[in-house]
């Protein structure tokens, strides 16, 4: 119980590690880099974009980050590269780039 | 003061049930275990428990709901057989692994085919690496006792494992037997409250449950699950011995019968050892030194402990009532030759598959076992290891 998600990492041993691999705290995500399963990239254009904000709530990994009611930069930590703010941006102000 | 009765195994199991008043039952019928929530369904009906009775579709599901149950924080408990149990597999390693101590009925039952509802353990021997305890009784008696330390034992800390208390179909689960029933709040008091450190709904805390487990963390994750396994054995011991000094009756590992000077003896199973003893009452009657070796704890398996109690055997029997189609023996077999293989004087050992689909194993049977050992002992030529006993054959 007292061992927190960011003390499981792949070097502790089997008895350090929780019963079940339970995890007693929430918003451990964030701990894990999915952005590393990312095959092709989606790059943003400030330049196009007019802060229409259609591809944040369409990002199912919450990756695209809201500050002052504009968006800002990938959170390229977490963004799987699914493409589907490539899809939704009406201004094409989202392009791709291969990892 | 304990109380005489009358009862059948299903009924045992139900009535333990309604004692402990567990916060879930999820239940699926399938025969021969339907009368465990039939039961319990009239104790709801009749507002002896407080239990959430959940009819789910299947038996997959109703497993899952006892899971999801435990995860909340719940005592959850389900009944099953044969092909329900087999439906389940999936959910079973899952609770294993999420260490959720489920406790689970089966009235073992055959599996298909030929379609058959009668007794044998192909269906617990399937789930035999689930990681489920199990836990088999001889008779009414010892399926009512097991069910009152199964909860003790699976909840744990060290252990924290899902249990299957296991009966025989029909043989016990429907057979009238006199039984000896403990008074309610002696039942409660022992069993205890369910308070786990971690759960779902404990809201100052949130968890998370059943997480993926990649290469770097599963084998880890096995090796735990893997101890605690280990670490029932003790629990199980602790917990018959207050379970003696509560209500007096013994349980271990396994019961040894007349092993003490044992030179041939059958490592068996469930009712078909209440026959067996018969068999080896009567050898002993006539001077020969016969054993018999019921084994009630299954998973955790316990090898060293039996493995001493063999060692000193010329030839043992393991009689196996499920087929594992390995063609060179059933599980039991298999299990107690690893017990065994290290001892400087291990016995001779065979195996017998008996009583698949609820054949009758009769003492006459039983002595055609003990015989075949003396003849062992005699010649010292095993002959064939693995056999089949009670077909018709041309």
């Amino acid at each position: 119980m007292g061992i927190k998600a960011k003390d499981i990492h792949e070097d502790i041993a089997w008895q350090d590690m929780t019963v079940g691999c339970e995890i007693y705290e929430p918003g451990t995500s964030e701990l894990t880099k999915t952005g590393e399963w990312r095959s092709r990239t989606p790059v943003w254009n400030p330049d196009v974009c007019k802060q229409c904000l259609m591809c944040t709530p369409y990002c199912p990994d919450s990756s695209i980050p809201v500050k002052d009611g504009k968006r800002t930069d990938f959170d390229y930590d977490h963004c799987k590269g699914c493409g589907i703010c490539l899809e939704v941006c009406p201004f094409k102000a989202i392009t791709w780039k291969d990892e | 003061m304990s109380i005489r009765e009358r009862l059948s195994g299903n009924e045992a199991v139900a009535t333990a049930m309604r004692q402990i008043n567990p916060d879930v039952f999820a239940m699926f019928p399938i025969t021969p275990s339907t009368e465990i929530p039939q039961y319990f369904a009239q104790y709801v009906a009749d507002g002896k428990v407080d239990t959430e009775f959940i009819c789910v579709e299947s038996e997959h599901s109703s497993l899952s709901a006892c899971l999801g149950a435990e995860a909340a924080g719940c005592r959850a408990v389900t009944a099953t057989s044969s092909a329900g149990l087999s439906y389940m597999n999936e959910v079973l390693y899952v609770a294993a692994s999420s260490r959720l101590p489920v406790v689970l009925a089966v009235a073992c039952r055959a599996l298909t085919g030929p379609i058959n509802i009668n007794h044998d353990y192909s269906d617990s021997m399937a789930e035999r690496d689930s990681g489920f305890i199990q836990i088999y009784a001889e008779n009414n008696q010892e399926v009512y006792d097991n069910y009152l330390m199964a909860h003790r034992i699976a909840e744990h800390e060290s252990v924290r494992l899902p249990l299957m208390v296991c009966e025989d179909g029909f043989i016990t689960s429907h057979a009238i037997e006199n039984i000896e029933l403990e008074e309610d709040d002696k039942v409660k008091a022992f069993v205890g409250e369910y308070n786990p450190e971690n759960y779902l709904l404990k809201k100052e805390n949130p968890l998370a449950v059943g997480p993926y487990g990649i290469s770097p963390y599963y084998m880890e994750a096995r090796v735990a699950q893997a101890q605690a396994m280990k670490n029932a054995k003790k629990v199980i011991l602790d917990v018959a011995d207050d379970f003696y000094n509560t209500f007096g009756r013994r349980y271990s590992f396994f019961e040894a019968y007349k092993m003490e000077d044992a030179e041939i003896a059958m490592v068996i199973m469930g009712s078909s050892a209440g026959t067996a003893k018969v068999a080896v009452d009567k050898l002993r009657e006539a001077g020969v030194k016969a054993g018999l070796v019921k084994i009630r704890v299954f998973r955790p398996f316990p090898s060293e402990e039996l493995c001493e109690v063999l060692s000193n055997c010329k030839a043992v029997a393991c009689m196996d009532k499920s087929e594992g189609f390995s063609a060179a023996g059933g599980p039991l077999f298999a299990e107690t030759a690893g017990a065994v293989i290290n001892a400087a004087n291990r016995p001779k050992l065979i195996d017998i598959i008996y009583g698949l689909g609820g054949r009758d194993f009769t003492v006459y049977a039983a002595n055609s076992v003990f015989e075949r050992l003396q003849e062992i002992v005699k010649t010292g030529d095993v002959g064939e290891v693995y056999t089949h006993l009670g077909q018709r054959e041309r």
